[in-house]
């Protein structure tokens, strides 16, 4: 069986890349690649852009028109290639770090304007290029070299971020659950506004080593155990029975025709 | 016409035909006109959420082949330096008009200055290059702010309009010229890599969607695009091209005026001090006084001093504590140089100037 699949994606001479061993990064952007793939899309007309961080490595080694940009500032720049030419694919990758703390304010104008584009962020909860510092997205109590005494700030919902910033379409998957993943990227590629797919994934380097989740598996296991079906979880808010602090929800939470901007003409 | 709507107008007859912008005083007159005239022209007019993504919008509309502009003033160029080095780095060309006011901080957001004009060249961290004009007329404003877009496609460098809130608000009367000269930026060449320079030092663009598959990075690169960050050969051959491509052709770029070039006294000026001077010129027509304005500044034009062969003092009034009077003193061969600060928003007297000349005596 050929494991080299959607090869004209990807730059081999780029290769070895610069994800650790058992990193949650490559699944999430072979699921993309499917995705973009099943879409048809022209490699020379679809961009790939990122920000800095493990996540915004990504679009290097795709064989794309492609921008690495600044830290946290990806979305503004994805916002003008789309304006000034909306009939180019744009796919941006992200990480929790730079779409949530640094980039905050570009994550939800862009969901706001509603441009339409895929904005895939794979959420470690670290900052994992750095060696392992705290994000927004770090669990209360969790361990990261700027946390040393546990996490004490309260996370973001990333995804409710989205939603409530105008997003037409949002969903949250992880590393393990690949087929939903595609599909929910490839959902998002085919929905006009902007789609955010929260990738939930493991860095077993700098998060689980300091969180008793040392092994890759144990890290995937993690978050099959912990993620919750977001029917499920509504299901047993309606009938009074609480959800476990350390779930998470995943599932579609939002697919909507809000005006877009950028659309192709 | 106002000086802020010749900035508009110089853009649009180069082809500008993407605007992301903030609003901000004494600039904002910029952004409204942009918002009115560009989608008539089938351009692209975006309000930003801030600088910062204000700077990130022309560098991603850049990429698309768009001659790209933003409009700002202190405090907004302040956030941009990080994504200003972005464009040096990646060789994007674009736009920055700065109308200047008051600062530090906040400051005086209704007033002239020109405290930015170092930030303009060192502002962003690390070593770079980059291109200044500065217009002293609204006529000028409408053609250097056209003229900046062919020389951040030229070099593929971002390219300052640093202008001032005395002339971004000014009225006057002005000609616009019948054509505008456009030089596009050069395409990238069959079989060359797309960070690979020509004899020039300028790489061929690869436009986005252009079928080049060009890997853009603000990390140290190779000639592919690729990041390789740890060789230093890489780097020091990278940025020293960046540097050198501008530098080097310093005197080519350069763009001024020299009046009275027998004096011994010269005044060296920038945007609205010139201004002053030529009234002294005026009223002082037989004192011989004489003045050279520097259209650009960055890079710095020393051999247009040596045009003053009798110079024995140049006297550089500026709207702030003296920067540009460094980049004179380093290049004089003997001459005094006196520096002539003033801040607060009020640009200098005829007076006061030729008092200063009077000191020379």
């Amino acid at each position: 069986m050929s494991t080299r699949v959607f090869e004209k994606w990807y730059r081999e001479d780029r290769l070895p890349h610069i994800f650790c061993t058992g990193c949650g990064n490559g699944t999430v952007m072979n699921c993309a690649i499917k995705a973009v793939d099943t879409m048809q899309w022209e490699i020379d007309d679809t961009i790939f852009i990122s920000g800095i961080g493990c996540s915004s490595r990504a679009p290097g080694y795709i064989t794309t028109d492609s921008l690495h940009t600044t830290h946290g500032r990806a979305l503004t720049f994805a916002t003008g290639v789309k304006m000034a030419n909306p009939d180019l694919n744009v796919v941006v990758f992200t990480g929790d770090g730079d779409l949530s703390a640094i980039g905050g304010n570009h994550f939800i104008h862009a969901c706001r304007r509603n441009i339409d584009m895929t904005v895939i962020c794979m959420n470690n909860m670290i900052y994992g290029m750095t060696g392992g510092q705290g994000s927004p997205c770090t669990p209360v109590g969790k361990i990261s070299t700027t946390t040393p005494y546990g996490a004490t700030e309260p996370t973001f919902d990333l995804a409710g971020l989205a939603v409530a910033a105008g997003a037409n379409h949002v969903a949250r998957w992880t590393s393990y659950h690949t087929k939903e993943l595609t599909k929910a990227i490839e959902t998002g590629l085919s929905t006009e506004g902007l789609s955010f797919i929260e990738a939930m994934v493991q860095c077993p380097t700098a998060y689980g080593r300091r969180n008793k989740l040392r092994t890759v598996t144990d890290m995937v296991e993690w978050m099959r155990t912990h993620s919750i079906l977001l029917q499920k979880a509504r299901r047993m808010e309606a009938e009074g029975k609480s959800i476990p602090e350390d779930f998470f929800t995943v599932g579609e939470f939002i697919h909507r025709q809000r005006p877009a901007m950028g659309v192709k003409r | 016409m106002q000086g802020n709507r010749a900035c508009c107008e110089g853009a649009l007859a180069a082809g500008c035909n993407f605007f992301g912008g903030y609003p901000i005083t004494p600039s904002t007159e910029i952004a409204e006109l942009m918002a009115l005239k560009l989608p008539k022209t089938g351009g692209t007019f975006i309000q930003m959420e801030d600088e910062l993504a204000s700077m990130g919008s022309i560098i991603g509309a850049s990429w698309t082949g768009a001659r790209a502009m933003t409009a700002t003033s202190g405090p907004g160029f302040s956030l941009m330096m990080e994504n200003i080095g972005y464009a040096v780095m990646t060789e994007t060309p674009c736009v920055v008009v700065n109308i200047q006011r008051g600062g530090p901080s906040t400051g005086q957001p209704t007033m002239s200055a020109q405290g930015d004009m170092m930030q303009c060249r060192f502002g962003s961290h690390g070593d770079m290059a980059t291109i200044a004009v500065v217009p002293s007329t609204v006529q000028e404003m409408y053609e250097l702010t056209a003229k900046a877009f062919n020389l951040a496609d030229r070099f593929r460098v971002p390219t300052f309009v640093m202008s001032d809130e005395t002339i971004g608000h000014m009225r006057e009367k002005i000609v616009i010229p019948e054509k505008i000269d456009i030089v596009p930026r050069k395409p990238l060449e069959e079989g060359k890599l797309p960070f690979e320079a020509d004899e020039d030092g300028v790489p061929g663009f690869a436009q986005f969607g252009s079928g080049h598959r060009v890997h853009v990075t603000g990390l140290t690169h190779d000639e592919r695009g690729y990041p390789d960050t740890t060789d230093p050969d890489v780097h020091e051959k990278l940025v020293k091209r960046l540097y050198n491509k501008v530098e080097s052709k310093r005197h080519e770029i350069a763009d001024y005026d020299a009046v009275n070039t027998d004096a011994e006294t010269v005044f060296i000026t920038y945007g609205p001090c010139a201004r002053t001077v030529r009234q002294v010129l005026h009223d002082h027509p037989n004192e011989e006084i004489g003045h050279l304005n520097l259209r650009i500044v960055w890079p710095f034009p020393e051999d247009t001093m040596k045009l003053f062969p009798n110079a024995k003092t140049f006297i550089v009034p500026e709207l702030n504590l003296g920067q540009m009077v460094r980049e004179v003193a380093r290049h004089t061969t003997g001459e005094k140089v006196v520096s002539m600060p003033k801040i607060g928003g009020h640009i200098h007297t005829p007076d006061e100037l030729y008092r200063a000349v009077e000191a020379e005596k």
